[in-house]
């Protein structure tokens, strides 16, 4: 492998464990904070990527598409939160299990009533779709450095929310101690709703920005779900730094896996797992 | 932290009745049922004792696994290989090697996840299934995404003599349902002994057994394995049924289903797992059959509600009928946390 290849391997490698993140991130979120197992976190990604192809077809700019698109995620969060979820969050694991497998297959219909069950592409933006030159023959394509661009600024985005502001040091009291949070006259209620909301919205934001990259099909969400539980496993769960460091790792043996041992490419991040496992039972990074 | 949910070790007269005539209409069945639904219910048996099986971990020990379906999927696999293309192989080394087979994996995997619990538990064992998965999907050697053929069925002769042909439909009907019963027997036989006494205990509360001087994750181990094999026998019956297997078999849809089963019966009684496997097989049928464009939706919609309405499941709403015309002075028996 050359220097020019290991590059553009590289930033794919980055690029795929940043949208790994986003999604591990609201989902570790979720179940740090609300003790909620989402087993549909993979169908929202699928929902996000589907709504953009909807609103690209509709705005005719996929910029547009992701700006409204990520307002509508977080309504759609919000109402699923207050429908279903906020019932769920001292119940049994089991249940929690149940009624998202139960989400699962009705996302998965609705999807089909709404946009069929073939295979869609969505355009990428006009000034994206140029690529960089690396070297003569090989250059990498801008959009992906523009889905990093975007993963980036909301990490960033939920680092500065969660460390720096009050709404975020409310969140942290809420995870480590709910009860005595609430006692203090933080309302759980609300950070519950709001965290619930947030990782819907980053998931479907994941999916919105991978239309162009991945295609949008019917069962993508499922694939990238396991590989979530992989990331959260490995980084701990509740550790959204840990979810960070671990989904790069998981992008990385991922990409280079599936050019240096391709016969063994879809096992190889769970090996890593078991590696991890077998080192430290509860992640890396469990607080 | 499962400990609250109705365990219903001990079997309430209505539930015990309702098996007896359960078993009744399984033997009668074959008199009546056309060869359509023969096969259904022969499948329905089948995946009572894939349900039955999880629910050794779920139920008793209280580990929630999400990649139960690997053992399944595995055992199916092993039957394929040991069929050449041209005859039909012995069934009484094929079956014993597959359902070790699957003891053997879960003996492997169970190394790994014994150490975790809780959430954890749910996602290391969904990822290593899936990962059992991609080596299948993946790998043409193995069948890949197309799976493999079963073109016989197994033999059951001995040294030339035949006492029973599984080719003929109603005989492999009557094999699976010895099986189911067997299973059942084995399994209820073994929650109530010391084993299955120090299994309840750990669901219940592991740091006391602990405590006591249990080593806990030998005992977790031991279920994981038995609880594995017995999925490969439930595997095996599937492969030699349908005659093909595939990596969907071992999928997460696949380990999902069977956790629904028990969720949907009842958990921690075995009796439990059939009525559920028997009512989820019959609710996929009739869901299919009623809009096979939007069975998913119904599904679903279905599997909500129950959440929602009947967490203690179908046979907590039987047991709860049997008290009531009971009376109160009913005792709920022994065994209850």
């Amino acid at each position: 492998m050359d220097f020019a290849t290991f590059l553009i391997q590289l930033l794919n490698s980055v690029q795929y464990g940043l949208v790994l993140f986003m999604l591990a991130a609201g989902l570790t979120l979720i179940f740090g904070i609300m003790g909620v197992v989402n087993l549909a976190h993979g169908s929202f990604y699928m929902l996000g990527a589907y709504l953009a192809y909807a609103l690209t077809g509709y705005f005719g700019s996929l910029a547009w598409a992701i700006a409204v698109g990520a307002v509508l995620a977080m309504v759609f969060g919000l109402a699923l939160e207050w429908l279903l979820f906020r019932h769920f969050h001292c119940r049994d694991h089991l249940d929690q299990v149940l009624l998202t497998f139960g989400l699962i297959y009705i996302f998965e219909d609705l999807r089909s009533i709404l946009w069929g069950d073939a295979v869609h592409g969505v355009a990428i933006p006009e000034p994206l779709a140029a690529s960089i030159p690396l070297t003569d023959i090989l250059s990498y394509p801008l959009y992906r450095l523009f889905i990093c661009g975007i993963c980036l600024a909301l990490a960033l985005g939920l680092y500065l929310l969660i460390a720096k502001t009050r709404l975020g040091m409310k969140i942290r009291a809420g995870a480590s101690n709910p009860d005595m949070a609430q006692a203090l006259g933080v309302n759980t209620r609300l950070i519950h709703s709001i965290v619930f909301a947030l990782g819907v919205t980053l998931a479907m934001v994941a999916g919105m920005a991978m239309a162009p990259v991945s295609s949008v099909y019917p069962g993508m969400g499922s694939s990238v779900l396991i590989m979530c539980f992989v990331v959260v496993v490995i980084g701990g769960i509740g550790s959204v730094r840990g979810a960070f460091i671990s989904a790069l790792l998981v992008g990385l043996v991922d990409t280079f896996g599936k050019v240096l041992l391709p016969q063994i490419a879809g096992m190889l991040v769970y090996m890593l797992m078991a590696a991890v496992l077998l080192y430290k039972p509860e992640g890396l990074f469990k607080q | 932290m499962s400990t609250a949910r109705a365990h219903i070790e001990v079997l309430p007269r209505s539930v015990q009745l309702a098996l007896a005539l359960g078993l009744l209409a399984l033997l009668l069945f074959p008199l009546v049922g056309s060869d359509f639904y023969l096969q259904m219910v022969t499948r329905m048996m089948i995946m009572a004792i894939f349900a039955m099986s999880l629910d050794l971990l779920q139920g008793v020990t209280g580990l929630v696994s999400l990649g139960h379906a690997a053992f399944f999927g595995v055992a199916g696999y092993a039957l394929a290989w040991f069929t050449p293309s041209d005859m039909p192989v012995s069934l009484w080394w094929s079956l014993p090697l597959a359902i070790a087979a699957a003891g053997l994996l879960a003996l492997l995997i169970g190394c790994f996840v014994v150490r975790t619990r809780g959430i954890y538990f749910i996602m290391v064992t969904m990822a290593f299934a899936q990962m059992l998965f991609y080596l299948f999907f993946d790998n043409r050697l193995l069948g890949g995404s197309d799976g493999l053929f079963i073109q016989f069925r197994p033999d059951a002769s001995i040294l030339g003599w035949l006492p029973f042909d599984l080719e003929v439909r109603t005989t492999f009907y009557y094999f699976t349902l010895t099986l189911q019963v067997a299973v059942y027997v084995l399994l209820r036989r073994l929650l109530w002994s010391p084993f299955g006494r120090a299994l309840a205990g750990i669901r219940i509360n592991g740091q006391r057994m602990r405590a006591l001087g249990f080593g806990t994750h030998g005992y977790q181990l031991a279920a994981f394995t038995l609880a594995g094999a017995l999925a490969g026998l439930a595997g095996y019956l599937l492969g030699a049924q349908t005659g093909h297997v595939t990596p969907e078999m071992m999928g997460f849809h696949m380990s999902a289903h069977a956790l629904m089963m028990l969720i949907l019966g009842g958990m921690g009684n075995f009796a439990g797992a059939m009525i559920g496997a028997f009512a989820f097989e019959y609710l996929l049928h009739l869901f299919q059959d009623l809009s096979n464009k939007h069975w998913q939706s119904l599904m679903g919609g279905f599997i909500v509600l129950v959440v929602l309405a009947a967490p203690r499941g179908l046979l907590g709403l039987l047991g709860l009928l049997g008290q009531r015309s009971a009376g109160p002075q009913q005792s709920q028996g022994p065994g209850h946390g």
